[in-house]
């Protein structure tokens, strides 16, 4: 194709791209370089239904004037992305210098939210994804032995969990742990300790949300194995087992080798969907126990004051964070690509 | 206009029904929106204020429990989203901090002149928003579980704490207690209540300067600690909504929670009678040797939007006072503590009176204290799971504040 006319060709999706994805990202950069204005304060008196106080607030007028002369706020350049909310480098060094075990000064890391909160996401990310990815293989596997006429039920109710909504699908399964839940009850009775509660322990909280999230995105990795299996060539199968290849075998030496491109699709979508956890946090009001990058974010721009610039600094990080994930894929599929070209 | 809740096609289409009813309320023309929080007390409110439809007048309300978060950017637009935010003490500092809403005196002094002081929230001597209900959190005791145990009412927590001990060494509860201790804002307030019970100040006077790292902080936090232990182990978890459950189905004798649920947690939906007969509405405790009770007033009330015109700032002011009308809130008596003519004081609103009488503080009006009260929220969770000491969580939110109000340009 001349390139006059792939241009032409891409142009209209090359615009969406630019107009919603690139420049608000270029816009959360801008925003994360700079923070409000210093806000003018004085005391006045306020009086409602409990009487009157001396409070202070701020003196809009000055702070206005300020705003006019500089409408983006003040530059800030590193500063938000270094300070204790992110990468809070000073704490780090501070935790570095004075801890003398290497598990010291993990607690004092693991103390600073930015950290805490990555912690729990790698943990998800590097958890989930490898589960989702055998799983959804041994479920598709499982489904595709079946006889022909039960394949389509098995397959509509293996794809529940995805279709149901996030945020409910971990709503129905906290109702279910709760200690007078279905699960929670049952696993108290079991252990014989009516104090076992998942909610309460940071452990068991990250395994309930470990869990949900396998639970979750498994039948996105059997749908798509599914559709790989229906592909795999019948005559190498055959010859396989001619050759005295057994179920295993031909599994391991022919069917996943022929899904590979299918995996490396997966893992990069779900190295991505799980960096980005965010509702199971909230489903499961796991906030004391498991915070992720997402839901820092999300914190920040909640409330009565809305921290636009910390919000910007974490969303930048998340980007780098996943970028980051993505490289070895990245380049590996580039390879493949390149070496297939030549 | 977009309506993106559930909640507000309710209120639409109670509006609408409302609408055939053509009260007169004396507005020739103009448009009102209203944006508050949502409950029974509010969706009254609305509903009343919605007779004032008519083929010149619009009447419109979103009521979302998510209002604070939409209401500075909706209100920043010319015209504003809404010509009205109900608000409360807290949620009213960033409206006023970017300037998005009016002095309403001329209104006042036009359309309700008789308004008594005690209704004006007047900031620097102009009247920005007109109260109409107040809420507390304050204690719910079940009085037949201690009469087994032979206890009184507690009046400060020390007595709360011998109250809980003598109910679970009775065997009669293993987790007697609980309040809205869930992490995030819930917690937060629990802390700001315990703390000014105890006689502190959050901050250093007339700066930005947090001051809870001390003594005070520690002795909040010890409180706080001692009584949950009293509480089932997911009490970190805990809302409104989940208290309100516990409470219902008779799983607590002891319960520190909102009067705005007072209404709901007397009536006889979803609990018994057995429970709801002796549950009674006693002030917030005193702690400490503290001589105020452990707890913050909050008034709700609502302001104008700046950005509209004159005749709707007017249509406006005219139907929500009709929405607040004697008539209304002598219907929706038990709905809230109302500050309002109209109201007799009910069962429900006991605790709440209690509380303000016994000269609890209202919660602070500062541009800062909500940053303050989100670290609390997101910081005080790893004390209260035994995973850090007091003073560490405590510098931990002084560090968190700090990072915060500099970005926001509250401290350099």
């Amino acid at each position: 194709m001349p390139h006059r006319t792939f241009l032409w060709f891409i142009l209209p999706s090359l615009t969406a791209m630019i107009l919603f994805i690139a420049l608000p990202i270029v816009s959360v950069v801008i925003q994360s370089l700079h923070v409000e204005h210093e806000q003018v304060l004085v005391t006045v008196e306020n009086c409602g239904p409990f009487g009157c106080t001396e409070e202070t607030r701020v003196d809009r007028a000055a702070t206005e004037a300020l705003r006019e002369a500089q409408p983006l706020g003040r530059f800030n350049g590193l500063g938000t992305y270094l300070d204790r909310r992110h990468l809070a480098t000073a704490e780090v060094a501070e935790a570095w210098r004075s801890s003398e075990t290497m598990g010291q000064f993990w607690g004092r890391l693991m103390n600073l939210p930015f950290y805490k909160a990555l912690a729990f996401t790698l943990a998800y990310t590097f958890i989930v994804t490898p589960l989702v990815l055998v799983l959804g293989l041994a479920i598709a596997l499982g489904v595709n032995g079946l006889p022909r006429l039960m394949r389509g039920p098995t397959i509509f109710f293996s794809l529940l969990p995805m279709i149901v909504t996030p945020l409910i699908g971990s709503l129905v399964l906290f109702w279910m742990i709760d200690a007078d839940g279905v699960i929670g009850a049952t696993l108290a009775r079991l252990f014989d300790d009516p104090n076992l509660s998942l909610k309460a322990s940071p452990t068991l909280t990250w395994i309930t949300i470990f869990v949900y999230g396998v639970w979750h995105s498994a039948p996105f990795a059997f749908i798509v194995f599914y559709a790989g299996l229906q592909t795999v060539p019948e005559e190498t199968l055959e010859a396989a087992m001619i050759d005295g290849a057994n179920r295993w075998e031909r599994i391991r030496y022919v069917v996943i080798p022929h899904l590979m491109p299918l995996a490396v699709f997966i893992t990069l979508m779900q190295l991505m969907d799980n960096f980005r956890v965010f509702e199971p946090i909230v489903g499961f009001q796991a906030q004391a126990s498991a915070t992720s990058l997402s839901y820092i974010i999300y914190s920040d721009l909640r409330g009565d004051v809305q921290q636009f610039g910390s919000a910007a600094a974490t969303s930048v990080l998340t980007i780098l964070g996943v970028a980051i994930l993505l490289a070895p894929v990245l380049v590996r599929t580039w390879r493949d690509f390149n070496r297939k070209r030549a | 206009m977009s309506f993106p809740r559930l909640t507000t096609l309710t209120a639409v289409a109670t509006i609408l029904g409302a609408s055939a009813a053509m009260a007169d309320c004396g507005i020739a023309s103009g448009r009102v929106a209203i944006l508050s929080n949502d409950f029974p007390a509010l969706q009254a409110m609305a509903a009343a204020a919605a007779e004032c439809a008519s083929a010149t007048v619009t009447v419109t309300a979103n009521q979302t429990t998510e209002h604070r978060d939409i209401q500075v950017a909706a209100l920043t637009a010319n015209p504003a989203e809404y010509t009205s935010a109900v608000v409360a003490n807290s949620s009213i500092v960033p409206l006023m901090n970017a300037g998005l809403i009016r002095p309403l005196d001329d209104l006042i002094a036009q359309y309700a002149p008789d308004l008594p002081q005690l209704n004006r929230i007047t900031i620097d001597g102009q009247t920005m928003a007109v109260a109409f209900m107040a809420n507390a959190q304050h204690l719910y005791l079940r009085e037949d579980v201690l009469a087994q145990v032979g206890a009184e009412a507690p009046a400060t927590y020390e007595e709360v704490l011998e109250v809980l001990a003598a109910i679970r060494e009775a065997g009669i509860m293993e987790h007697p207690f609980a309040m809205n201790t869930g992490a995030g804002w819930n917690l937060g307030e629990e802390f700001v209540n315990m703390y000014l019970g105890h006689g502190g100040d959050l901050f250093e006077p007339g700066t930005a300067n947090p001051s809870i790292n001390n003594e005070t902080g520690v002795a909040t936090l010890e409180m706080l600690a001692a009584l949950n232990a009293y509480a089932n182990p997911d009490f970190l978890t805990f809302d409104s909504n989940a208290t309100q459950a516990l409470w219902e189905s008779g799983q607590i004798a002891v319960g520190y929670m909102w009067g705005s649920r007072a209404a709901g947690i007397l009536d006889a939906e979803n609990s018994t009678p057995e429970i709801t007969g002796a549950t009674a509405l006693a002030a917030a405790p005193t702690v400490g040797g503290g001589t105020v009770p452990a707890s913050t007033l909050w008034w709700d009330g609502f302001t104008i939007a700046a950005n509209i015109s004159d005749e709707d700032a007017a249509a406006t002011f005219q139907a929500l006072m009709h929405g607040l009308r004697p008539e209304v809130i002598t219907a929706n008596n038990d709905a809230a503590v109302w500050l309002m003519p109209g109201f007799t004081p009910g069962a429900s609103a006991e605790g709440v009176s209690a509380t303000a009488n016994a000269g609890a503080r209202p919660y602070p009006m500062l541009p800062y204290a909500g940053l303050l009260h989100t670290a609390l929220g997101n910081e005080l969770a790893a004390f209260l799971q035994g995973q850090e000491s007091a003073e560490q969580a405590l510098a931990d939110v002084e560090a968190a504040y700090i990072a915060a109000a500099r970005e926001q340009g509250f401290l350099q």
